[in-house]
């Protein structure tokens, strides 16, 4: 590796680093990391986040993985996908589980707490209209039981009306007997989960020293 | 109240001071006592009633302080707004001090004191076991590291520095003449080092802090009990193998005895554990004793770590941890509430006694020996060096956590750290021979218990709120949280896979695999298997709950049928999603909406729930509505044979008879009154055979027939309107079926029903001879007026009402066609189940 790209890339992470929050040892090791799964290449595409082995019996393993490739994460204010993502939109996404600073104030802890709570919120509406329906719901709660394996898949079903029918309550309060809840909007969405402090809980630990050697056979 | 109270406690206490002997020395003696005075008497006459004080006191008055302190309990919380200032186990050494002053005041000599034995034995254990077993387990685990870190190093930090800074004082002559040395400096630290769980759990748990820095606080406490205790059986040795022979292989012994003793004994909790969740994978059948296997295991889990001299509050509290989700899971839900509320009783219970006792000990001038400057000092290097070991602690733990303890959390588990009865217990069990100040000690330790349990107890709360401290938040999760939660575990968890780190998430992923694979295997019932998932018990809970308001809400509006009556007031989901209308539709119509007991019985006997969706609306209203008891509606609506709540009367079975032929009495019986009710409705006159009968048999059941009347009214009703049958599962006593009333006419005269009984029979005769013309019959629910008498007719007890009701759909005749006849299937479906 020569003096001058490893300079470059000193300068790109820098630059990363004031963007996403992480520090240079964490874009580093991140960066080790999306080389190991991209094999090497710019870009990342589906099939590599795919073949990871340790993803296989995650539940939520394709809506993950399509979190990744979402623009709506990327911090780009539209909606659809992208096919590949590159070494920044993958720090973009994995900036969402940095966790938070040791003093900040309210108002960035709302911020904070707001943005945790959207990828969340994206995860589930899978359409992108700002609505999470109850197709949605249900598709989502089914794939989150999936491997329980003792909760069937109409008990799955009936769990998410049930948790949808709770949404709907405890957002509309009392409803006509004619009106219809048409899902959860991300408003509704921060009320129902307002007790759950997701700004302390929505983080991974990203540590400074290099694990990937400790990884092997990813 | 109060006054009451206070008045009754006086009367108690002056029983107590009368009686005058002391709770555990005299014991033995008197056990002696009581069989020399058998013998000593010979009987001249045959005495009819004898006075037999000296054989019964000592259980006498062990039951007697129970009641005393349980009392004095009751006392504090009819007075809510002095337990809100003072914490109750503040109040409960106030009581401690007055009681101990009455009883030195009559008897000159303090009498009653607690004795190390009854403490460790008798009273602390089931206090660790119910700590261990209501253990938030989650975040337990998941604070272990640190509550580990703040157990043992700050125990041994906290011991070393107040024996440290006492010896140097001593050195310094500040203490003036005592004799006392290093060692013993060090093990009175040890003893006093560690903070007490049931100081801690008694003042925390009033002032909700959030749950982070409360499992801090507690899960500290509890295993640092175990640290003490280890440390204090290694200085406890020190010290009589004396100074000169402690070289480094000694030192180097007591650091690995202090480990293996810890961990050993935690070793022997988790062996219990298992042992207990594999016990109570086959109690199914031995229901009444099932809890018992619980205390009986736990304690023992104490008895044997204490046995072979291991930690044996770390043994107790491990038991709990570990077997209680697999227990709670395997166990019958009434037997999970009985441990549950057997245990609260049993700890509260003690605590409470504890704290009474710490009270009266301390009125005793024999006890007391003041040392101003040693006294002074141990209160301030305790306080000091608390603060000190938590900062630092913190400060090193911040480094590696990743939501680090901000200032305010330290302060509050620095100034949380309350000494309590453990630290006596162990004061007196030194020996006053080697310990020549143990009076200095044992006053000292009472001055620190009262200090931080009465002074900082009671700014606990003043200081949490004005710091400001997180609160905990202590709504329920809901279902939405619950799957918000099990959605974040596994993105989480996903997120360190792709990142390529092994932190936390993964480590926990990793343990749940092994847990759902092997573990729930061996340790848990099939049937357990499925319902320990918190999601689905968090619905099956909510699927009662709507079961429950379901039926309050039919009981308010006086038929069960209202669902069908007001399906337009629900919320419609069908509206929205029409395209998987022909697809929901079945599950919702055949296993909500439908027959009218289904969400009842069904859900009840726990096959797989699904939701209602009409009831979350239901439950709403209800909310608005008046609360009516559930279990007097289940009653009301749930049929009584004659014989079916016939207990056996045993100690073995406690389960009510589901006979065949008592169901079918029931069926009949039913049948009978709701077709009697009807003539009676009809004809306008009560008839005299049958309510004679039901006079004879359940007088009430007179004034519910007119209920049942109006139900099987509406229902039919609204059935025939909408030209539906459903199809009822009808199977055993369960809810009164309005169906029946349609039905009456085509298995009239009931020549199918078999087993008649002798006094049906009679009634039998009676009815088919007056029975109802048909038309009439059926023409009656076809008013649309009727539905509007429905409340003043339920809640009368006169046939008027109902002949009134009766004699208007008269008038509507012709204009109505009659219902379909019932499917002939569903008869036979019927005749079937009989």
């Amino acid at each position: 590796m020569g003096a001058s790209q490893s300079a470059r890339t000193e300068h790109e992470f820098q630059d990363l680093a004031d963007r996403t929050g992480f520090s240079l040892e964490q874009i580093g090791n991140l960066n080790k990391r999306f080389r190991q799964l991209s094999k090497n290449e710019e870009t990342l595409s589906r099939q590599d986040l795919a073949s990871i082995s340790a993803l296989d019996n995650n539940p939520l393993r394709a809506q993950i993985i399509n979190a990744f490739f979402d623009k709506r994460n990327l911090r780009q204010n539209e909606a659809g996908t992208v096919q590949v993502i590159g070494f920044e939109e993958f720090l973009m996404v994995m900036s969402h589980f940095r966790p938070a600073a040791m003093h900040i104030t309210e108002e960035e802890r709302e911020k904070l707490r707001r943005e945790k709570l959207r990828f969340l919120f994206n995860m589930h509406d899978t359409d992108s209209d700002g609505t999470i329906t109850l197709e949605e719901y249900r598709r989502a709660v089914e794939e989150l039981l999936s491997k329980a394996g003792t909760i069937g898949q109409e008990t799955a079903k009936a769990i998410a009306d049930a948790a949808m029918l709770e949404v709907a309550s405890t957002t509309r309060g009392k409803m006509e007997p004619d009106e219809f809840y048409e899902g959860i909007t991300f408003e509704n969405f921060l009320q129902i989960l307002k007790t759950f402090d997701i700004e302390t809980r929505m983080h991974v630990r990203f540590l400074n020293m290099d694990t990937a050697t400790m990884r092997c056979g990813k | 109240m109060p006054a009451m109270w206070h008045s009754t406690f006086i009367l108690v206490m002056v029983l107590l001071a009368i009686s005058r002997p002391s709770l555990a020395s005299q014991a033995r003696t008197e056990e002696s006592q009581g069989t020399g005075n058998a013998t000593e008497h010979t009987i001249t006459t045959l005495p009819i009633v004898i006075w037999k004080w000296e054989e019964i006191h000592f259980p006498y008055l062990v039951a007697l302080w129970v009641l005393v302190s349980w009392l004095c309990k009751l006392v504090f919380q009819q007075n809510p707004c002095l337990t809100s200032v003072i914490p109750e186990s503040g109040l409960l050494i106030c009581i401690g001090w007055v009681l101990g002053g009455i009883i030195y005041g009559a008897d000159k000599v303090q009498t009653f004191r607690l004795q190390p034995f009854t403490f460790f034995f008798y009273l602390l254990p089931q206090i660790v076991l119910d700590a261990g077993y209501s253990m938030p387990n989650k975040l337990f685990f998941g604070n272990l590291g640190a509550i580990l870190v703040y157990a043992v190093i700050g125990t041994c930090w906290n011991a070393a520095t107040l024996g440290l800074a006492l010896w140097g004082c001593w050195l310094g002559g500040a203490m003036g003449d005592i004799d006392t040395g290093l060692l013993q400096l060090l093990l009175f630290g040890s003893l006093i080092a560690a903070v007490d769980p049931v100081a801690v759990i008694a003042v925390f748990e009033e002032v909700h802090v959030n749950e982070v820095l409360y499992i801090l606080v507690f899960g500290e406490s509890l295993l640092n009990d175990g640290v003490t205790v280890v440390l204090f059986n290694v200085f406890n040795a020190f010290v009589s193998l004396g100074g000169a022979q402690i070289d480094a292989v000694e030192i180097i012994k007591g650091i690995i005895s202090f480990f293996v003793v810890a961990v050993g004994g935690s070793l022997v909790g988790v062996v219990f554990a298992l042992l207990i969740t594999l016990l109570t994978r086959c109690t199914k059948n031995i229901q009444i004793i099932e809890p018992g296997f619980i205390f009986v295991l736990g304690y023992l889990s104490y008895l044997t770590a204490e046995m072979l001299s291991l930690s044996a509050i770390l043994s107790c509290t491990f038991c709990g941890v570990c077997c209680q989700k697999y227990i709670n899971a395997n166990m019958d839900e009434r037997s999970v509430s009985t441990v549950r509320y057997t245990m609260k009783v049993f700890a509260n219970g003690s605590e409470t006694i504890i704290f009474v006792f710490l009270g009266i000990s301390a009125i005793d001038p024999s006890i007391w020996v003041w040392n101003t400057a040693f006294i002074l000092l141990t209160l301030l290097f305790i306080f000091v060096f608390r603060f000190i070991g938590v900062f630092l602690l913190t400060w090193i733990l911040n480094q590696y956590r990743l939501v680090p303890l901000d200032f305010i959390d330290q302060v509050v588990m620095g100034y949380g750290g309350l000494r309590g009865a453990v630290a006596y217990g162990l004061v007196l069990l030194l020996d006053e021979n080697t310990y020549k100040e143990k009076k200095l000690m044992v006053s000292t330790t009472f001055i620190v218990v009262y200090f931080t349990v009465m002074l900082q107890g009671i700014t606990m709360k003043p200081l949490v709120t004005w710091l400001k401290v997180k609160r905990a938040a202590v709504a329920e999760r809901t279902l939405a949280e619950k799957l918000q939660n099990r959605t974040f575990d596994h993105m989480l968890v996903a997120i360190e896979d792709i990142s390529g780190q092994i932190g936390d998430n993964y480590m926990r992923d990793k343990w749940n695999n092994f847990e759902e694979k092997w573990l729930y295997w061996l340790l848990m019932t099939p049937f357990a298997r499925k319902s320990c998932d918190p999601i689905f018990n968090i619905f099956h809970k909510l699927n009662i709950k709507d079961a429950t308001s379901y039926v309050k809400e039919g009981e308010r509006r006086g038929s069960l049928a209202f669902v069908r009556n007001e399906s337009k007031a629900d919320v419609d989901f069908n509206k929205k999603f029409d395209a998987d209308f022909s697809e929901m539709m079945p599950y919702i119509m055949t296993e909500n909406m439908g027959p009218d007991h289904v969400p009842v019985s069904s859900i009840l006997r726990d096959s797989v729930p699904s939701v209602c969706l009409d009831m979350h609306e239901q439950d709403l209203k209800m909310r608005e509505s008046e609360d009516f008891d559930a279990h007097h509606v289940l009653q009301q609506h749930l049929y009584k044979g004659r014989k079916q709540h016939r207990h056996r009367y045993s100690q073995k079975h406690l389960e009510v008879s589901k006979d065949e032929h008592e169901v079918q009495e029931i069926f009949q019986r039913t049948m009978r009154s709701r077709l009697e009710s009807f003539k009676s409705a009809k004809m306008g006159v009560a008839p005299p055979k049958i309510s004679k009968h039901l006079k004879k048999d359940q007088p009430q059941k007179v004034r519910e027939d007119y209920v049942e009347f109006s139900e099987g009214d509406s229902a039919s009703g609204c059935e025939a309107a909408g030209s539906s049958f459903p199809m009822r599962a009808y199977r055993g006593a369960g809810i009164v079926n309005p169906a029946f009333m349609a039905e009456m006419d085509t298995m009239d005269p009931m020549p199918p029903m078999q087993q008649i009984p002798s006094w049906l029979a009679e009634a039998e005769v009676d009815s088919s001879t007056v029975a109802p013309s048909q038309r009439a019959q059926l023409r009656l629910p076809w008013t649309p007026s009727n539905l509007r008498r429905l409340a003043p007719l339920r809640l009368s007890t006169h046939s008027n009402d109902s002949f009134l009701l009766a004699d208007s759909p008269a008038t509507q005749e012709g204009i109505s066609e009659p219902p379909p006849p019932p499917p002939p299937q569903d008869g036979q479906g019927r005749g079937t189940h009989k």
